[in-house]
Parts: structure tokens; sequence; C-alpha cells
């Protein structure tokens, strides 16, 4: 069973992604912001990490960077999940070291579209 | 709906596009209908009728149009995509590398997503490519999805259906709420109104066909004769691609299906190992 970490501020979103990646037989874990995932991640590298742009403490792009650094930090798939959807914002992600990205809103179908281009389904 | 009703509409969706609606389909009739209705200013589906008895070309290609499903996304089902890159291509670029031409054909187009998937993993060969002239042609019998495939324009819950981020990125402008794709890949593909019922030779000759997810709203006779059709615009060792619920065992003869490559057909010779 592949593990996503998911990392989005708001509750409902987390939720919601909970529920679509179950449905897709992931095993999940949750964080509220950039630091605590970086934590989570310092545990436990995951498979997939599902990340918010805008948070409070450590926004998603500074923590991209920062477990891109970690031992193990070039394994996780990730996929951006913002309202942030302008090419700027995109091309920055990518440069981070993003492998993919979806523009919330967002449903189960184009999280599953995504997941499988980048062959974590 | 009266039955008469349906009957008539039926058959003249039938005849128009081939289009086969059943009677346990008359719901949809109904709800794609009376919006046409509506738009014309009519009390319901009885009157639209009433007029379609007596209608000019106009109504009765909106009528047509509103019956069509428009579904399409950028490398819809990925497979036969990556199949084309990886067997299709390289077949066509070492049996066509005397003329260095190729013509493919996206059988109702629709809104333009595959033509324009096939422009851009074309366009991603680059070097491969260089010096051949090939022609993408999209056809549809929806004039309002040929003025939509024309334009490029696509929402963003459109982008994110197949689309990898890299090739958003690379090849779609951001216009307002809209992306548009780039005029380069736009250059690449016709789109011509064309319905797949009529003789096809104006069109010309197609070495890979693309006709998915099209068969699936015909009866067998007229899969039988659109399969007929399209083979006559093939050369021998050309391929055809139908979508994943449809074959043409037992309604063509024209066509046998690759081995080991789901959905790919081919007019008579196998590519060989």
């Amino acid at each position: 069973m592949k593990s996503c970490l998911i990392v989005d501020d708001s509750k409902v979103i987390r939720m919601v992604a909970k529920k679509i990646l179950h449905e897709l037989s992931f095993k999940t874990e949750e964080a509220e912001d950039g630091a605590q995932a970086l934590e989570a991640c310092r545990r436990a590298m995951p498979d997939a990490v599902l990340l918010d742009w805008n948070m409070p403490v450590m926004n998603g792009i500074d923590f991209l960077r920062e477990m891109r650094k970690l031992p193990g930090g070039d394994h996780p798939v990730v996929v951006f999940c913002t309202t942030e959807n302008d090419i700027e914002h995109i091309q920055e992600a990518i440069t981070a070291g993003a492998n993919e990205y979806i523009m919330k809103p967002f449903d189960s179908e184009i999280l599953q579209a995504k997941f499988s281009q980048v062959g974590l389904l | 709906m009266r039955p008469e009703d349906f009957d008539f509409v039926a058959k003249l969706l039938k005849d128009r596009s081939g289009l086969v609606i059943t009677r346990d389909k008359a719901y949809l009739l109904e709800s794609r209908l009376t919006p046409v209705a509506r738009k014309r200013g009519l009390k319901g589906l009885e009157d639209l009728v009433g007029g379609l008895r007596t209608a000019g070309e106009d109504l009765l290609r909106e009528v047509t149009e509103a019956m069509t499903t428009n579904e399409s996304f950028f490398f819809r089902d990925i497979k036969p995509f990556d199949q084309f890159k990886a067997m299709v291509l390289p077949y066509m670029l070492a049996n066509r590398a005397a003329k260095k031409t190729m013509r493919i054909w996206s059988a109702a187009s629709s809104s333009g997503q595959e033509a324009y998937t096939l422009a851009m993993m074309l366009k991603e060969e680059g070097a491969k490519l260089a010096g051949w002239k090939i022609e993408i042609v999209g056809t549809d019998i929806s004039t309002e999805m040929l003025e939509k495939a024309k334009a490029g324009l696509y929402s963003q819950f459109e982008v994110q259906r197949g689309l990898p981020i890299q090739l958003l990125v690379k090849y779609f402008k951001k216009t307002a709420e809209m992306w548009q794709i780039d005029p380069a890949i736009r250059g690449m593909v016709q789109y011509r109104e064309y319905n797949l019922l009529h003789d096809l030779k104006p069109l010309g000759q197609f070495d890979v066909v693309f006709c998915r997810n099209v068969l699936i709203y015909f009866d067998q006779p007229t899969k039988t004769r659109v399969l007929d059709n399209i083979s006559r615009v093939m050369p021998d060792d050309g391929f055809l691609y139908l979508g994943g619920a449809e074959t043409v065992l037992g309604i063509s003869d024209k066509f046998k299906p690759v081995p080991e490559q789901r959905g790919i057909y081919a007019t008579t010779r196998v590519p060989g190992k």
C-alpha cells in the first residue's frame, strides 16, 4: 500500500483528499503546514505528497525545497494542490521539484488523473 | 413526448448523424432538446418537433448538434498515445522515409483535445521529424465544437484532465479564466466540418486514423458502413484507433487487431517485429 502525506491548512480539504485517496487505496497522513509536514517526512518518507501552497508557519514551496534536501527526499512524488493558478507559480513549483500540479477546485477525477499520470496508480 | 414525435426525431438523427436513440433514451432527447426549443421561443418539444417537420437546415443542424456527445480530454486513456509513440510513429517514420509525409485524422474531433494531443506529441519529438510534412486533420459534424477546437480555448477543468503539467506550461497561455493552446500547435491541425456517413474520399488518404468512442453511438449496419468508408481512405499499412469499448470484430473485415496492442487495428499488413 502506498502512502500519501496530505499537507493543507484547511481541515475540509484534508478530509476530501483523504476520502479520495483512501478510495484509491492509499495510506494517508496529514499535516497542517509545511513545518509539520517536514517533521512527518523526517520520521518516514511518504511515497506521495499532496501539497497546498499557502499555509501558516511554512508554506508549500519552502517545504518542498527543504524536503528534497533530506536523505531520501527525492523519493516522494509531489503533487501541488493550490488555488495559485498562474504560469509563474506552476513554473516555480516545477523548478522546486514538484512532479504535478492541481489547480483548485479539484475533484476525484482530476486527482486520479494526475496521480496516474505520475505513475502513482 | 409523443411516440410519433420520438420516432420522427430518432429517424432524423439516425439519417443525419448515424446516432441511434432508443426508446429508453427518450429522456436524453427531452433534456437536450428542451433548451433548443426554449432558445427558439417555442413552448416545448411538441412545438419543436412540429417545427422540425418543415424546418430549414439551421434547426435540423442545431438539433443534431444538441444530441451529439462531445466529451473529450487531453491524452484520453493515455495508453493509445504511448502506443502511438512507441510503435505507430516509429513504424511510419521507417515506412514513409522516402516521401517524408504522413497524415493523421482525428475523426469526430469534438473540441480538439485529441488532435492537439497528437500535435503536442509530434512537437515533442523535435529533431526526429525534421524535414517531415505531417498533417493532422480534425473533423466533426458540430460547427460549435469545431469553432471551440479552432480557438483552442479550454477551461481550467479541461486542461487538468490528462494533460501533464509540463505540457500545460510549455504549450498554453492563460487568458483570463481560460487556457489557450499555442498558435504553433493550433497551426499543426486543420479542422473541417465533415459527416462520417458521407463519402470520405475528398478528405484524402490518412496513414493513421483516430476514431475513438464514436462507433458506440451507432447501430451495427452504420458501424460497418463507417469502418468500410474509413478503410477506403487508408493505405495498406495504415492504423486505426478505436475506443476501449469498441472493436472491428464481427463488424468489418477491412481491419484486424494488432496483436498485443489493445485498441489498434491494422488495415492489412502488421508491422514486422
